[in-house]
């Protein structure tokens, strides 16, 4: 038996009982008159990797823990959960965006794009992943999710960035590798594969 | 002390229209919480700093964003991003001091979510009080800095009182530099300031950064058409180049006909708790030949009545060189 999966799974469920059981608590509270007027509905239906996800999301709640306890969307990391490292950059409407400093509510109406969302239906990568595979760039991979969304955040800003403007536009996401110069060789080659 | 990675449960408005948010706003007064960016708002949460019954969320109101020309001067709302102000043409035009700010606070993604209001509006840096410890400024009776062993490397020069924090906002001192108004709205109606008067000391009001009341919004700031087009200067120092809160920063705005200066507006940031404008640089280099020269012969005024503590005695000599250059450029 693989005990890695199974906690994995056991983790899964338990999140997933959790979200089940506040839903239904949300459901009376929204119908019921003690809620203040004007405050946010916990239910909302949110845009992610082009589909409409209907997700129960607390008033104070980061689009970092929406994507990774209520979607399971594991890929966007976090590392210091204080808007100091760049793991968790995220697109949303395009722009990039430290997903553990903003609240899911305030993006609710855009258009959230994960790391998850970048490879094509027939598994081909993304320009960025591909580029970054050839390049070598990630070391341990951690910080890797949010240097590729911060890559595609900038290309399709600045589609043929200077080395300069690459290294300005992932300015803020830190590597603890050091493997800076080979993740600015992939934005590099990225730009030329378009 | 533990640290959270998620903030405590309390209530989300989202108004979208500027009055709906007085209303919230004057209701929660003290208990409410104004969001812009949130960039200096969810750490403090997270850590259980400080606390609030109820966040406002102020980025869903259009109006309060945007970069517009007035018959005055141009008027940007409290709630246009960072990374907005430093792309704006009309800024980088005429108002270049306050574009070359906004593109040096933070980094890319914080730049692209934190708003002018909130940038200006933000807490002082300090650690002890960051931590949450009871200090004077958290309404204790301690400063935790200002002590023999107290870590106070980026701590004030001047103006401290219990309080020795430093407010680190880039855009603060550009917005001095410029003379700029804030408009302040309440459910009361509106009210101006001038730029110097909206930032208060540890002397005046222990507690806060801004003059901005319970119950009121920075709503706009207002940029006179007398500063636009000036000769301006602004640079940052800080550890490292991006992210970093400024070591010292310096923002200028210099009339000069014929090669002389004949009005000038220079300001410090980082070096106390509100921006710091050097009047006496600008009355003596008033009238003479803006360069090298003059910035030599007034650099040594830029930090005097400065009180170093243990750690941060590098900034005199830091603030003296960044006024120099602001003279000489």
């Amino acid at each position: 038996m693989n005990l890695n999966l199974t906690r994995r799974r056991f983790i899964k469920g338990v999140i997933a009982s959790g979200a089940a059981a506040t839903t239904t608590g949300v459901w009376v509270a929204a119908n019921g008159a003690s809620r203040p007027a004007g405050a946010v509905e916990r239910m909302i239906r949110i845009n992610i990797n082009g589909q409409v996800r209907t997700v129960d999301v607390a008033p104070q709640e980061t689009l970092a823990s929406t994507l990774r306890y209520k979607l399971g969307l594991t890929g966007t990391k976090l590392g210091c959960n204080r808007g100091e490292c760049g793991a968790c950059t995220v697109l949303v409407d395009d722009v990039s965006t430290y997903a553990c400093s903003v609240l899911t509510h305030s993006v609710k109406n855009g258009r959230v794009e994960t790391v998850e969302g970048l490879e094509a239906a027939d598994g081909t990568l993304h320009p960025v992943q591909q580029a970054f595979v050839e390049e070598l760039s990630p070391q341990c991979g951690y910080c890797t999710p949010g240097q590729i969304m911060a890559a595609v955040g900038l290309l399709r800003e600045n589609p043929s960035p200077t080395r300069e403007e690459a290294r300005m536009g992932l300015s803020g996401n830190i590597c603890r590798c050091g493997s800076y110069d080979s993740y600015l060789d992939g934005v590099m080659r990225a730009a030329q594969i378009g | 002390m533990p640290s959270y990675d998620v903030m405590p449960n309390m209530e989300l408005y989202q108004p979208v229209r500027v009055e709906d948010a007085l209303d919230i706003a004057s209701r929660y007064a003290d208990r409410g919480w104004l969001v812009g960016g949130g960039q200096d708002t969810y750490g403090w949460l997270k850590d259980r700093a400080k606390s609030a019954d109820a966040l406002i969320d102020l980025s869903a109101i259009d109006e309060l964003r945007g970069v517009r020309e007035t018959a005055e001067g141009i008027e940007i709302g409290a709630l246009t991003t960072l990374t907005e102000i430093a792309e704006s043409a009309l800024l980088k035009q005429s108002y270049s001091v306050l574009s070359d700010a906004a593109a040096v606070v933070a980094s890319p993604q914080i730049r692209n979510i934190g708003t002018l209001g909130g940038n200006v509006s933000q807490d002082v840096r300090c650690w002890y009080y960051r931590r949450g410890l009871s200090c004077y400024r958290a309404g204790g009776n301690l400063c935790y800095a200002d002590t023999p062993q107290g870590m106070n490397r980026e701590h004030s020069l001047f103006e401290t009182s219990r309080c020795v924090a430093a407010g680190a906002s880039d855009t603060a001192p550009a917005l001095v530099a410029l003379d700029a108004t804030m408009v302040l709205r309440s459910v009361d109606g509106e009210r101006t300031l001038s730029a110097e008067e909206y930032f208060v000391g540890p002397a005046v009001d222990i507690e806060n950064t801004t003059a901005l009341r319970d119950g009121e919004i920075l709503t706009a700031v207002r940029l006179p058409k007398a500063w636009a087009n000036a000769e301006f200067y602004f640079e940052k120092v800080a550890d490292r180049n991006v992210w970093d809160f400024s070591l010292v920063n310096v923002a200028a705005a210099f009339k000069v006909s014929g090669g002389n200066i004949s009005e000038s507006r220079v300001v410090c940031g980082a070096v106390q708790a509100t921006p710091r404008r050097l009047t006496a640089i600008e009355n003596a280099i008033q009238g003479k030949a803006k360069g090298a020269v003059t910035a030599q012969s007034v650099a040594g005024m830029a930090s005097e009545g400065a009180r170093a503590l243990a750690h941060n005695g590098f900034k005199i000599p830091l603030m003296e060189n960044l006024v120099k250059r602001a003279i000489s450029a």
